[in-house]
Order: structure tokens, then sequence, then C-alpha cells
């Protein structure tokens, strides 16, 4: 056992829906994930293999049918645990977040959260200033309507909203569904920064590999509620056939490193961004000359 | 959250009941309705009573289920209740104490009105437990059919209802999902006083009207794309026939109203 404090641990987490009806469904089946603090962390899964379900206990917005979930080593649902000083640390930000912006101006928006934790006025102030800052939103904005910008902006200000309450630990789901390239690029630029410079114990959840391999240091593979895979990308995506029997895919260019090794390249299979691959490829051509 | 709503909810099974003919469970859901307000005594409620519960039986609904819809109207049902038991004038006083009388008609009529609303759900309740929503709004538009010559627009209001009660589910997974995202971020709709509460519910209906809005909008936009265009010589995917199960539900009707008048409890 180690003596540090993990900043998320799930100890075998079931949770049923809907039970004691004919819709009943096994979201999660014992579950034990432990998250360190400052990680950055990849979670992929087919459509109803129980993700969004698996990040709602993070921050405690389900409850587990059975099993329990610590965060910083407390026990989010014993009797003394502060659900919303538990729900600050653990920031959540939801699939299309900006459906959840509702005030008049960008600025009112985003001081909702601070404002809810009882702040000061100036210290709102400042923390609104600064997460605004980060999501790359100007000063000149602060006044606008939120619904009077585009899908990519709408998103960075619903994200900044849950920056503000200056969580330990941030929880994207699907932070670039929707957007075009250069809007992906931006949020996956930001989310990045924000572990490099502030240290936020990030997790990532997304659909698309080519991401999840660029960023996540490690990754966790959901399959009918099950965790199937824990481990550095490199390991998981080894398992090619394994991914495709659960509806996943692995990262455009580990495929071609698996075709380049049928055809009697020497080449490694654990090459997972397009840079790697390039010098992997000129380093055999240039063995071949 | 918010999925224990079972008001118009269907129970997907396979009985007897579910498979009528929806138009048939329709036109006995009124016979059962208006039985229930003619019925002027106790053993008239109890051959209801008998009624419903084969009915349900047959179902295969549990009855958890049923009584669940009951929850919605409990508010209602105490309120009627009260009502009748302290303002029936009546002859045989048990209760008195300043303004409060309590009277023996009093608590009869409380006790008949509640039982007769409770029937009321719970019969009620089984027609949308047993019946889809498609099939429900398909049976009303052929119901509405012969209005059409003076002027009611019945596929339109079988295509509205459709549409309602379609929307019911998303918004109310809307409006978990947006619950959710506001919680998470520090809302708190639980405490304060009334007008507090009031206030917090802002930070939910503001979006989950741009998103209604937004669906709708979409949906709209999706049924012109596809040409859609009700009323006439629209043909259906499911055609609607009384089959030989159905007869015997009417049957079944007729002799529970004729068992309803030889006990003259009508």
């Amino acid at each position: 056992m180690s003596t540090e404090t993990k900043a998320i641990e799930l100890k075998e987490v079931y949770h049923l829906y809907s039970s004691g009806t004919p819709f009943e469904k096994e979201a999660l089946k014992n579950v034990n994930i432990s998250v360190s603090k400052g990680e950055f962390i990849g979670i992929i899964g087919h459509t109803g293999s129980g993700k969004s379900t698996l990040i709602q206990h993070f921050n405690g917005l389900l409850k587990p049918t059975s099993g329990t979930v610590l965060v910083n080593g407390q026990d989010i649902h014993s009797e003394k645990a502060n659900k919303r000083s538990i729900r600050q640390k653990v920031g959540l930000v939801f699939q299309y977040p900006e459906h959840q912006l509702f005030e008049m101006t960008i600025f009112k928006d985003v001081a909702f959260g601070p404002k809810n934790m009882g702040l000061s006025e100036e210290e709102v102030k400042k923390r609104v200033e600064e997460s605004l800052r980060i999501v790359g939103i100007g000063p000149d904005m602060y006044e606008k309507s939120p619904f009077e910008l585009s899908g990519g902006q709408k998103r960075r200000v619903a994200i900044a909203g849950v920056l503000a309450m200056q969580p330990e630990v941030l929880i994207l789901d699907e932070p670039t569904a929707g957007l075009d390239p250069r809007g992906r690029d931006e949020i996956l630029a930001e989310i990045q920064n924000l572990h490099q410079t502030l240290g936020i114990t990030i997790i990532l959840v997304s659909h698309s590999m080519e991401d999840i391999a660029r960023f996540v240091h490690r990754l966790i593979v959901m399959h009918r509620g099950t965790v199937a895979f824990d481990d550095v990308p490199k390991e998981v995506f080894l398992h090619v056939e394994e991914l495709e029997s659960m509806g996943l895919a692995v990262p455009q260019i580990t495929y071609v490193m698996h075709q380049l090794k049928a055809r009697g390249f020497d080449v490694p299979l654990d090459v997972l961004t397009l840079d790697e691959a390039v010098k992997v490829i000129r380093s055999q051509l240039g063995m071949q000359k | 959250m918010i999925r224990n709503i079972t008001i118009g909810q269907y129970y997907p099974a396979k009985s007897y009941i579910h498979e009528l003919d929806p138009r048939v469970k329709i036109i006995g859901t009124f016979v059962y309705i208006i039985s229930l307000f003619l019925v002027s005594n106790f053993i008239g409620y109890g051959v209801v009573l008998l009624f419903l519960w084969v009915l349900i039986h047959q179902s295969k609904v549990p009855f958890s289920f049923i009584v669940r819809g009951l929850k919605s109207i409990i508010v209602i049902l105490l309120f009627t209740v009260g009502l009748n038991v302290f303002l029936t004038p009546g002859e045989h006083v048990i209760y008195e104490w300043s303004f409060i009388h309590i009277t023996g008609e009093g608590l009869y009529t409380a006790l008949f009105m509640g039982t007769r609303l409770i029937l009321l759900i719970m019969g009620s309740s089984l027609l949308t437990l047993t019946t889809s929503p498609i099939q429900l709004t398909d049976g009303i538009e052929n119901l509405l059919n012969p209005f059409k010559k003076i002027g009611l627009p019945a596929h339109e209001i079988a295509m509205m209802m459709t549409i309602a009660l379609r929307f019911i589910p998303i918004l109310l997974e809307e409006t978990d999902k947006i619950m959710k995202a506001q919680i998470a971020r520090g809302a708190d709709f639980e405490s304060g006083g009334f007008i507090k509460r009031a206030k917090s519910l802002i930070p939910i209906l503001i979006p989950l009207f741009i998103s209604a809005f937004r669906r709708a909008d979409d949906l709209a936009l999706a049924m012109e794309a596809r040409c859609y265009r009700g009323g006439d010589n629209r043909t259906k995917l499911k055609q609607l026939t009384i089959e030989k199960q159905d007869y015997v539900a009417i049957g079944v009707m007729i002799l529970f109203i004729l068992a309803l008048m030889f006990l003259r409890v009508i």
C-alpha cells in the first residue's frame, strides 16, 4: 500500500440503473480505479460502455449501488462528507457543456460556480478573469451574451465556468465533440496547458484515438461496464484485435505500423503519433539504402 | 433523479391486454371511467375493483408500478378527502369543536370520493402502461376521424400528441443532464426559502427552454426535409384491425356493464 493519498479511488464499484423495473441495467461492474495526483488519464469505450456513468461517480453525482468512492482519501458518500466541496475539487465538464449556459453575460455565467462557493466579490472577479484568460476569451467579450458566440467559443466559456472553481481534478467528457479541426486542436492544447502549467489532474473521455494517443499518459478502456484495460497507451494499443472486438479502433498510424511489420519491415508496433512514425520509417529507409 | 415519474409511461410486456387494439382500450377506459361516476355504493366499487384486479393481473404490469402512479395525485387525493370530511353537513355528528364538525355523512363521502379517485387513476394509468404512445395516438386519430366532417383536424391533433409524448422523456433526460451540470458547478436546489429555491431554478429553466426550441426547430426541419404533409391520403405503416381478441374484450366490457346494472348499483 502506498502512503500517498490518491486524488480519486474507486473500490469495487457497481452501479445499477432503474433497479426493480424491466429497464434495469448494470452500468458498472466491479470497477477498481485509482487516480494519482497530477496524472493525465484518457478513458475510451464504445457507446453504452459505462464511461459517462463512471465519470459521474468521480464527483458524487451518482451514488454507487455498492462499493466506495474516495476523493483525497475521504469517502464521499459518508455522513460527514461535504458534497459541494467535493464537486469543487473534482470539476466535471459534461458533453456539450455549452448547453448549460444561462446568464445574460459571459462574465456572470463563469461567475456562477465561484459564487456558489460563497467567495468574496473580488475573489470571484479574479477567478473569472483568470479562467477566461486560460481559455482565451478576452476582456472585451465579458459583457457579451454567451448566446452570441460561436460553438467553439461557447464551449470554452462553459469550460471556464468549471475552471473558475479551481478544481484539483478536471474531468472532461468528449470536450471536442462536434467542433471543427481547429476548434478541436485549440481546446486540446488548452487542456494540455492546464495539466502542464497548473498541474491539474486531467481525466479526458474521448472517442478519438488520435487525441488520446497524443496526450494521455494512461489509458482506461471501458467495455460493458468493466475496465478492460488500464495501462499506458502504447501497451493498450498493442491489443488491436481485442479493441476492435469492443467496437474500438487504434490510432491510424498504428495500423500503418502493423501493415509494415506484416510486409517484413522491422518496425516497432507501439508507435502512436505521426512524428514518431516518420522517425521510425526514416531510419528504416536509411538502413536499407 | 427524476426518472421516477410513471404517469404516461409505457411498460413493455407481452400480454393479452398489451395486444388489444388501442381503440378498444380507449373506449374501454372511457366506459370504465363513466361507470365509476355512475356507481352509487360500495358494492358497485367492489365489482369495479374485481374487474380492475383481473385486468391488472392479465396485463402482467407489476402492481407496484400502478401504485407508483398514485403518488403523483396524493396531494389532490388528500385535499379531496379533507374537504369532504370537514365540509359535508349531516345529522350524525361524530366530533365537534368550534367551527369543525365531522359527520358520519362526511366520512362516508370522503371515503367514497377517495376510492373513486384511486380507482380512476389506477384504471386510466393501466391504459398508458399497456399501450405505447404511438399506438395510443393512432387509436385517438382513428376515433376522431368521424369528426373530420365538422372540421376537426384529427390527424394534426394526433401528430401534435405524438410529438408532445415523444418529447417528454427527451426533456426529462435533458433536465436531468442540465441539473447535473449545474450541480457540478455548485448549484443548490434543495436549501433556502421559497424565493431562493424558485430563483435556483433559473439555471435549469433557461438552458432547458433553449434546448427545447432548438429541438423543435430541428424536428420541423427534419420533417420538412422528408416531405411530411399530414392529413389526406396519408397511409399508415400499421393499419389498425379489430381481431378476435378485441371482440372478446368488447364482450367482457358489456358483461361488466350488465353486472353493474344487474346489481342495481348504477
